[in-house]
This record gives structure tokens, C-alpha cells and sequence, in this order.
């Protein structure tokens, strides 16, 4: 459902005075560039690029009954989280579709779920329906909060100056409370979307502009750039991670979206566990990368032919700006998922060709991999 | 080309018109707006061009844009350089930049366009 008025993270002031070009996403005002996509994506690839993404859903649970409570309506075994680790995770329905796809932090108070900005009240609907009586406690904390995201090979540099505890040790998928600038309390993840090293920090809402401040400034001499959703969609789609409502919906089920390994069929019973049974042993088509042999991008909705027939739609496309070709991402039925098998794509009434390649499109180097 | 001395579309083609042949570009604002170009498409020498009609398209890593026809007529020269650098295009839109030439069917259509005062003016409106 739609929210009757558009939302503003704490940072849109920033964002509008600094050059921000505003566009409505998931029912948020939001920054899609500042300067170009293609700069903001290679500030990120080879320096530093910084990143509001306080419009994503941020919830706390603490207390008896939460951990089943999160186990019902998430599809990964939420026990397994280590103190301090992070779990990619679903939210399936009863016919096995996605509602979002989530992150469960662990910490020392208790649980942090951080979900798609769009589906904040699907998700919030399917928390509630499935309380069952957990008396724990349980808050929606996305507008007294804000989230940042300092992101590429310069992000380490960029924000240990500001925090008071080691960066360096946190592993992938790991979390830390410290304080940034003396007194801010925060969540500092090793996490991210754009297939860099990188961090994400929760801070109060009221100090997002004078962290938000002191990372460009700290970052300055990386080459840091902020960088708005246009960036972080071409980003993400090298990385080959997928975006709710491309590369996963309602209608499509974790198999065929190749994020199967989230949903853990032996941890207990949750919800949708019977359909996503019988969607792992036929999950009907599967995500492939597609290298277009033209420049014209095939975006959401394009089809995907054998011949004449069509065996797949487009889900994402862009050009990517690191390998410099017209890429895309499709659910095709499974016979034609083999790389180097060809396919042609009706790019609004032009047969381009095109061949199947493995995901993702791009990794970064092994050197700067943690 | 100089920018004041060119004629504007609402759509933000350009137009330099001498004699029967018109230059056609779009315009730094167009370019500025759609940022991250990926490629153009013109029309073939011998096309014939109808006002207001798409006459190609042109990608960026955002959307997919129509070029339209500022005046009606029939295409004599494609700027075949920027179909095999866009970058061109984003660098120098008014010199090395320019898409297409024709042969203007009428003249007169000019006066339906915009002085450079009155386009500064419209994107200035449209900005508020």
C-alpha cells in the first residue's frame, strides 16, 4: 500500500543542497546521483563512495520468544547466528513467493532486521500476523535511525578515523557497536551492496548529517564521492546480487532466483516451508547473466527468445560501466542456463543476440576480499 | 555553434537552418539531464523526417529517450561520429556533437521554434 505522503531520510536536506537529483523509491525522496552514475559507480570500484540508505527498513527485537518468532517468518536458520554475525535471509509467503529479502543481525541486546524500503509494511504485516504471543519486545526504528553506507577500497580509511573500535577484525557478515565522533552511539557492519569491501553504519537520526559530514571529510583524501542510487543499482547488478521486485517478487520463487541457499528446510517448521520444498525440486526457470552483443540495454520486462519462441524475461539490465557492455539478468527455463548457450532478446522490437554468461559479472580482486 | 543563435524545440532539439538545410542537435541541458549516455540511433541518409515524429533514440544508463524531428523533411547527412563515440555527443553538443542535416520541407516551420531567450526561459519555468 501506498504511504500517503513521500518520506524523508534525515539526510535529504544534504541531499537537495548538494546537487542531489530527487526521485521517488519504495515511498522515499532519494538522492539517484549527484555528479554521473558512471563516476559515482568508479568512485566506489577504485576509491571510496558514500551512500544514504536510510530509506531501508530497520527493526529491533529483544526478549522472550523473538528468536522463534524470527525463525517462523524468515527462511535461514536464525539459531546459527554467531554473536555479532549477520544472516542474509528471506521472507517467503504460504505459496513459497518472496515478500523481501532481509539481513538478521545478532547482538548483544538482542536482533536488528533490515529490510527493502518499499516492503517495510508487507514485512511489518507478516511480523505481526505471526507474533503468536512473543512478549518480547519489538520496534520499527527506520525513522529514528539513519543508515550510511561507505563503501569500495577506501572505506576502511575512510571511517576508522571516526569510530572508536578496530574496523579492520570485523569478518564479512560481522557487526560492531562502538561510537563514531566521541559520543555516537552505532551499528557498524562489514556489509554492503555493491560488491565491494565496504561498511554500513546505523546512527540516531539526529546525528545522520554530522557523521554523514565527517565521512566526506575523512574521506577526502581517498577520493571519496557520494553516491545515490544510480550508482548502487549498476553496482549491485556487476555484483549479480539481486533487487527486490527485479530479481525477486511474490511471483518468483528463491530457487529460480538463485538465493535457494538462504532457505534452510531442515531448521524447523516457518512459513512457506511446503511450497519451497516443491519449488527446490522444480523450480521452473533460473536466473542466468546475459552479454548483449550491441550497446542497447534490454531493462526490466525485455523477452528473452530461442528462435522465435520466447524462454525467459529480463529482470535487470544496464550497461556496465566496469566491463563496458550491455548486460542483463533474466529467469529463463533451465535448458537454456549454460553459458555460452545463445539467445536473442526483443530490446522493443530490435532481435539483439546475446549469449549466457556465469553470475556474477564482476569480483573484485582477491587481495581485497575479506 | 553558438547556442544563443540556434533554435529550440520544446522536446530540446537544436536547429541551425541555412538556406533549406537544417542542423539538428539536442541541447547541453538534454545532455545534462540525461547524463551516462550509451549509445544514439539516427536515421539513415534519404529518411524523411515528419515534425514532431521520433527520428531516433537515444540511451543512457537511466532510460531510453526519442529523438523528434524539429522540422519535417528529408535527411542528408548523419554525424556518423558520434554514433561510434556518444561521448562526443556529452562533450561539445552544439560543435562536434550535432546528429543529423536535412532538407527542410518548409522553411517557415522555423518560426514554431524557440529563440535561445525563450528556451532559457522555459527551462528556467520548468525548473520551478
Amino acid at each position: 500500500m501506498a504511504e500517503p505522503t513521500l518520506l524523508k531520510t534525515p539526510l535529504f536536506d544534504w541531499h537537495q543542497s548538494h546537487g542531489g537529483r530527487i526521485v521517488e523509491f519504495g515511498g522515499w525522496l532519494m538522492p539517484v546521483q549527484y555528479s554521473t552514475i558512471v563516476d559515482e559507480h568508479q568512485a566506489v570500484r577504485q576509491r571510496v563512495g558514500v551512500f544514504d540508505i536510510s530509506h531501508m527498513g530497520r527493526f529491533t527485537f529483544d526478549g522472550p520468544g523473538v528468536l522463534a518468532w524470527l525463525e517462523r517468518v524468515t527462511t535461514n536458520h536464525v539459531a546459527k547466528l554467531n554473536l555479532d554475525q549477520i544472516q542474509y535471509s528471506l521472507m517467503a509467503n504460504d505459496q513459497g513467493g518472496l515478500i523481501d529479502d532481509i539481513l538478521v543481525y545478532r547482538h548483544q541486546y538482542g536482533y536488528y532486521l533490515v529490510c527493502n524500503a518499499s516492503n517495510r509494511p508487507a514485512v511489518l504485516a507478516q511480523l505481526e500476523q505471526h507474533r503468536q504471543g512473543a512478549v518480547g519486545n519489538f520496534h520499527d526504528r527506520t525513522r529514528e535511525t539513519a543508515m550510511i553506507a561507505v563503501q569500495g577500497p577506501g572505506a576502511l580509511g575512510t571511517v576508522q578515523p571516526l569510530f572508536d573500535q578496530p574496523l579492520e577484525p570485523i569478518k564479512y557478515y560481522h557487526l560492531t557497536m562502538g561510537r563514531l565522533l566521541g559520543n555516537a552511539n552505532a551499528v557498524v557492519s562489514r556489509t554492503g551492496y555493491t560488491g565491494e569491501d565496504g561498511y554500513e553504519l546505523i546512527v540516531a537520526a539526529n546525528q545522520a548529517e554530522r557523521v554523514w559530514n565527517a565521512i566526506l571529510d575523512s574521506g577526502q583524501s581517498h577520493g571519496i564521492l557520494p553516491s545515490g542510487l544510480g550508482a548502487r543499482d549498476t553496482l549491485r547488478f556487476e555484483a549479480a546480487m539481486p533487487l527486490y521486485g527485479h530479481e525477486l517478487s511474490e511471483a518468483i520463487n528463491p530457487y529460480a532466483a538463485l538465493v535457494g541457499w538462504a532457505v534452510k528446510l531442515d531448521k524447523g517448521d516457518f512459513i512457506g516451508r511446503e511450497s519451497l520444498r516443491g519449488w527446490k525440486r522444480d523450480p521452473g526457470r533460473t536466473r542466468v547473466g546475459l552479454r548483449l552483443e550491441g550497446k542497447r540495454i534490454a531493462r526490466q520486462g525485455t523477452t528473452v527468445l530461442d528462435g522465435d519462441r520466447a524462454v525467459g524475461t529480463v529482470t535487470s539490465g544496464t550497461f556496465s560501466p566496469t566491463l563496458q557492455k550491455s548486460l542483463a539478468m533474466a529467469l529463463v527455463e533451465p535448458s537454456f542456463a549454460r553459458a555460452g548457450t545463445p539467445l536473442t532478446l526483443d530490446v522493443r522490437g530490435h532481435r539483439e543476440p546475446a549469449g549466457v554468461v556465469e553470475l556474477p559479472f564482476y569480483r573484485r580482486s582477491p587481495q581485497t576480499q575479506k | 555553434m553558438d547556442p544563443t543563435q540556434l533554435l529550440y524545440s520544446p522536446t530540446h532539439e537544436w536547429v541551425y537552418l541555412k538556406d533549406l538545410t537544417a542542423t539538428v542537435g539536442i541541447s547541453r541541458f538534454a545532455v545534462d539531464q540525461l547524463t551516462d549516455l550509451i549509445m544514439i540511433e539516427l536515421p539513415a541518409v534519404g529518411t524523411r523526417l515528419v515534425t514532431g515524429k521520433s527520428f531516433g533514440e537515444i540511451e543512457s544508463v537511466k532510460a531510453v529517450s526519442d529523438l523528434y524531428a524539429p522540422m519535417g523533411g528529408e535527411v542528408t547527412e548523419v554525424n556518423t561520429a558520434i554514433v561510434e563515440n556518444v561521448q562526443l555527443l556529452t562533450d561539445d553538443p552544439y560543435g562536434v556533437g550535432w546528429l543529423i542535416k536535412l532538407k527542410v520541407d518548409d522553411a517557415a516551420e522555423i518560426s514554431e521554434l524557440m529563440d535561445f531567450a525563450a528556451y532559457e526561459k522555459k527551462l528556467a519555468e520548468e525548473a520551478h
